[in-house]
């Protein structure tokens, strides 16, 4: 028997409404649209759409400074739930990344699970089929069980609901810094295939057409996870478990599969997942876009227990459930879908022309407010808010390396920086996901992009998730450039042309005004690379917040880029593919050492200025290494990121076939450790065979990108760099690949 | 010939296996439901992989259950062809139509990445095409691959020739290290004792292109149809 309590609707006022995350000012404006006071539903609905969360309202003013359509955009950012590119053949991809960050630090596994459904919805409510999972993952040290604890979950967590869906999970970053203790940073990623004339729209339309909920059971598990998200991590937040929704990926597969049966029906007229705020965002949603109204029946929605009141069914997050409105007198023809595939399907409401949404309840209206008000591009509130450079920059770029002693050895510096786990070998983590399910992963994880095939035709798509927070907490605008520069750089290394991207902006509490100028500024620098890059923004997330005790995590914009190969056979690799090839540098090897991964390790400092970044000088190096593969010369392209030249040397041999080694020459004005682990920005290293060398330089020349022969693949299975580095395999290799999962296993590597 | 592939609620593999019998294979293929009760009309049924039911019960033991699973005993015990991949292993499994049990792996977690097979027996018409001195590279991609058989019955597997595939290195020595999930005898694909019955956890609809970087699981699918 369920015996479960129902709750006292309480007594709305201020002080409610202030509980509930408003703000005085937003309560008054509630009182002045309604001209009441409202019900105790209105205000849970009210409280959850204007949330940060569902609302941007701190960020949707700086987010229109970014390039938002043009390119291969079919629908502008914010249109629907994912950004839509062409890419010919009739096709085009379905792309977002979104952040699941609070839940998965009080609840890792669901909080993560739920992070790939939800985005994963989001790609399907289009009627895309999803072909690629990706996601960016943070979190504090390792030496810390608990981080130990929340990776471990957030990957399981991840897996199981990937791999039970039979979405490949084909790329994505694990960061570690200490920065993101105690609020690691979840961002899932999500790519599907749609043809152009089978997309689905997130719309209602036409009074009397009947409003389906299809999916899962309503429950009491999410309750205010929109509000949760919009608030600091506390002491407090463990017990916040029950805002965090339980993931049934069985469910997913089978609502993916009706769903897309569904969009391709001429009766369907539009249909949106319920994620944040539930069946409220879905539904107020879908009538402001139809610029409609919808009346919810809100006692015919199935219930998973006994007693849920209006408000907080109108406020689960119960997953694995949609909205799907219908042309009226095709019940029939739905219900066979739904039958179809098992799932539960009711109706729970009609569309109306009233403009608003009406929650009806035992025959009493429970809620009845105008739809444009609650939703970001109507009513929901809008703030500028008050950004000052804070003080920490003034010093973050006073790098002295004179002051610092060189190291004596630098091949075991180069071992104990490839055993770091930012860059050690992350097989320990990409093994757990299916990243060959549905038989078109050609590069899957640990490449510089993740490469799947398009079937029933020649091409490819090229996918990545990038970000520095680091570089970005040194210098926030020339961060966020880097952010989609590097982005771009790794879908060019594996033989992509950048098309577009998505973002995911996780940052600390926007009220303070040094944190609202990292934002700012980060997304100002993300804005000049994409209009440089060509790369529109197709949507994401912001995450504001994260927070711990100690303050704010860096400033991390995550970004997912989305590119196109042409033809399968420019598919390239990182990977030193034949003895004697020639190792060739485009781009210049400046060694610049600020914000680098070796200056944290080696001294344990974060100081800058991180590597510059000249637009130009990038789409030039990029235009020429694209140009180069797609004339079929290269072998080999990897570029110069976390670790430097010597680490990015050291993963293109572990990477080639053993027995295949590198001998590198390179003279600079500058200290061997600049030299060696500076991560200069525009720079990629490729491998040709020598009588190729001359038509690489012909096209390196017409954009006057430097292209430095510097070594060549040997075949003595060792790594020499000048008279620096001399490693045999087995050194680099056990270094690099069995490091992180000793570092799991809770010993130290170092 | 024609194939069946069968497709129950979570299932994920069927798209994959059916792309490669009709497209690669080149020979007809059908999706069928779990609710079916006839699979009269063919030559050949493949259960394929994925999370039937969502294994939230041990895995394969719901879709042991569903109607389609009689016709599967019944198509079985009249000589037709049956292959059963991942999922597909544990669900011929849970039916009793292939001997020991499949548990989680050794490491507790999912695991996916490549392996090699070494193929044990050539007497079976779903494995006739196969060479017993060559190695075959394809994916695993499981959480419960981890096969367990009584000592007794292991020794009937090894008399009777019942044993289709090990892991084995790339230079095809059968050793621990080449284990991924802790198999007993590395057995990484059985048949039954009629030998028209094959279940096994590796992926061959996974390696059947080279843009995908093997077709060393074709070669399977081309001894089951009889073209090798």
């Amino acid at each position: 028997m369920n015996t479960a309590k129902t709750m006292q609707e309480p007594a709305v006022n201020e002080a409610l409404a202030l509980e509930h995350g408003l703000s005085r000012d937003e309560y008054g404006w509630i009182l002045d649209i309604l001209g009441r006071t409202p019900t105790f539903t209105e205000l849970g609905i009210y409280s959850v759409m204007w949330s940060e969360h569902c609302s941007y309202k701190s960020s949707i003013k700086a987010l229109k400074t970014l390039p938002r359509s043009g390119g291969s955009l079919l629908v502008d950012a914010g249109e629907e739930n994912a950004g839509l590119v062409d890419i010919g053949d009739g096709l085009a991809v379905a792309f977002k990344i979104e952040s699941h960050n609070h839940p998965s630090a009080v609840e890792p596994y669901q909080g993560a699970a739920t992070g790939v459904g939800g985005i994963m919805r989001d790609i399907f409510t289009m009627g895309a089929r999803p072909v690629a999972s990706l996601n960016s993952l943070r979190f504090g040290s390792l030496d810390d069980s608990h981080n130990r604890y929340l990776l471990d979950q957030v990957v399981k967590g991840i897996g199981d609901y990937g791999n039970c869906l039979g979405i490949p999970t084909v790329g994505g970053e694990v960061v570690i810094s200490q920065a993101y203790r105690g609020n690691p940073l979840v961002n899932a990623m999500a790519v599907g295939i749609v043809k152009h004339d089978q997309t689905a729209s997130a719309v209602a339309s036409g009074a009397g057409n009947p409003v389906y909920l299809l999916g899962s059971k309503t429950g009491r598990d999410g309750i205010h996870g929109a509000t949760f998200a919009s608030e600091e991590l506390s002491a407090e937040s463990e017990s916040r478990k029950s805002n965090v929704q339980v993931g049934d990926p069985f469910t997913e597969k089978l609502l993916l599969e009706a769903t897309l049966e569904l969009a391709k029906r001429s009766f369907l007229v539009g249909m949106q997942d319920m994620g944040a705020a539930g069946i409220t965002c879905s539904s107020s949603e879908m009538a402001a876009k139809g610029e409609c109204g919808m009346r919810l029946d809100i006692d015919a929605v199935p219930l998973r227990e006994a007693g849920m009141i209006p408000y907080e069914i109108m406020l689960s997050e119960s997953q694995e459930r949609m909205l799907v409105v219908i042309k009226a007198g095709f019940d029939e023809e739905l219900l066979a879908v739904a039958e179809r595939w098992e799932l539960m399907c009711t109706q729970i409401g009609v569309v109306t022309g009233t403009g608003r949404l009406e929650v009806l309840s035992a025959g009493h209206t429970v809620a009845d407010v105008p739809c444009n008000d609650l939703v970001l591009g109507g009513g929901a509130p809008q703030y500028e808010l008050a950004a000052v450079k804070p003080a920490y920059l003034e010093q973050a770029e006073k790098l002295d390396l004179g002051s610092l002693p060189e190291p004596a050895d630098y091949s075991q510096v180069l071992l104990r920086l490839l055993a770091r786990p930012n860059t050690a070998h992350k097989g320990y983590v990409f093994e757990q996901y299916d990243s060959t399910i549905r038989t078109n992963t050609v590069v899957g994880p640990g490449a510089d992009s993740a490469v799947i095939r398009v079937k029933g035709t020649a091409k490819a798509l090229a996918l990545t998730t990038d970000g520095n927070g680091r570089y970005v907490y040194l210098n926030p605008y020339n961060g966020g450039m880097t952010a989609v520069a590097e982005a771009a750089r790794n879908v060019v290394c594996s033989g992509g042309r950048p098309l577009a991207i998505t973002n995911c902006l996780n940052f600390g509490n926007p009220n303070d005004p040094g944190i609202f100028y990292q934002f700012r500024e980060a997304v100002a620098g993300m804005g000049a690379a994409c209009r440089a890059l060509n790369t529109p923004v197709t949507g994401g997330n912001v995450s504001f917040y994260n927070e711990n005790a100690e303050g704010a995590i860096y400033p991390t914009p995550v970004i997912g880029m989305l590119g196109l190969v042409d033809d399968q056979r420019h598919i390239t690799t990182p990977g030193f593919k034949k003895a004697n090839d020639f190792i060739v540098a485009l781009g210049s090897i400046n060694g610049e050492i600020g914000g680098s991964e070796y200056l944290e390790m080696q001294y344990g400092k974060v100081i800058g200025p991180p590597p510059a970044l000249d637009l130009e000088t990038e789409i030039n190096v990029q235009d020429v290494c694209l140009e180069a593969i797609r004339s079929g010369i290269i072998n080999s392209a990897h570029d110069i990121s976390d670790g430097g030249l010597a680490v990015c040397l050291a993963e293109s041999m572990l990477e080639a076939d053993p027995g295949l080694g590198a001998d590198v020459h390179v003279s600079r004005r500058l200290r061997n450790d600049e030299l060696l682990f500076g991560e200069s920005q525009s720079t990629i290293i490729v491998t040709l065979d020598e009588k190729n060398l001359l038509a690489l330089q012909r096209i390196a020349m017409g954009s006057q990108v430097p292209c430095a022969t510097i070594g060549r693949v040997t075949e003595n299975d060792r790594l020499t760099i000048n008279e620096l580095i001399d490693l045999d395999r087995a050194t680099l290799h056990s270094a690099h690949r069995d490091s992180f999962a000793v570092i799991m296993n809770g010993q130290s590597a170092q | 010939m024609r194939f069946a592939v069968i497709v129950f609620p979570g299932s994920n593999c069927d798209h994959d296996t059916y792309h490669v019998i009709k497209h690669i294979l080149g020979e007809e293929a059908q999706f069928v439901w779990h609710r079916e009760t006839s699979l009269s009309n063919y030559d050949v049924v493949v259960i394929p992989g994925g999370f039937a039911y969502g294994d939230y019960l041990r895995t394969g033991a719901i879709a042991a259950l569903s109607p389609i699973m009689q016709a599967v005993k019944k198509f079985a015990a009249g000589g037709g062809l049956v292959l059963g991949v991942c999922n597909g292993f544990q669900i011929l499994v849970e039916a009793g139509l292939l001997p020991g049990a499949l548990v989680a792996n050794q490491s507790l977690r999912f695991i996916s990445r490549k392996i090699h097979l070494k193929p044990e027996d050539t007497g079976s018409s779903l494995t006739a095409g196969l060479k017993l001195d060559r190695i075959y590279t394809m994916p695993v991609a499981h959480q419960a691959g981890n096969y367990l058989i009584q000592a007794a019955e292991l020794a009937q597997l090894e008399d009777n020739g019942q044993i289709a595939f090990r892991y084995a290195t790339a230079g095809g020595k059968v050793s621990t290290g080449a284990n991924p999930n802790g198999s007993v005898a590395n057995i990484a694909g059985v048949l039954n004792r009629e030998k028209n019955i094959m279940g096994m956890m590796p992926h061959p609809e996974r390696a059947s292109e080279s843009v995908v970087g093997s077709v060393d699981g074709l070669e399977i699918f081309k001894s089951i149809a009889g073209q090798a």
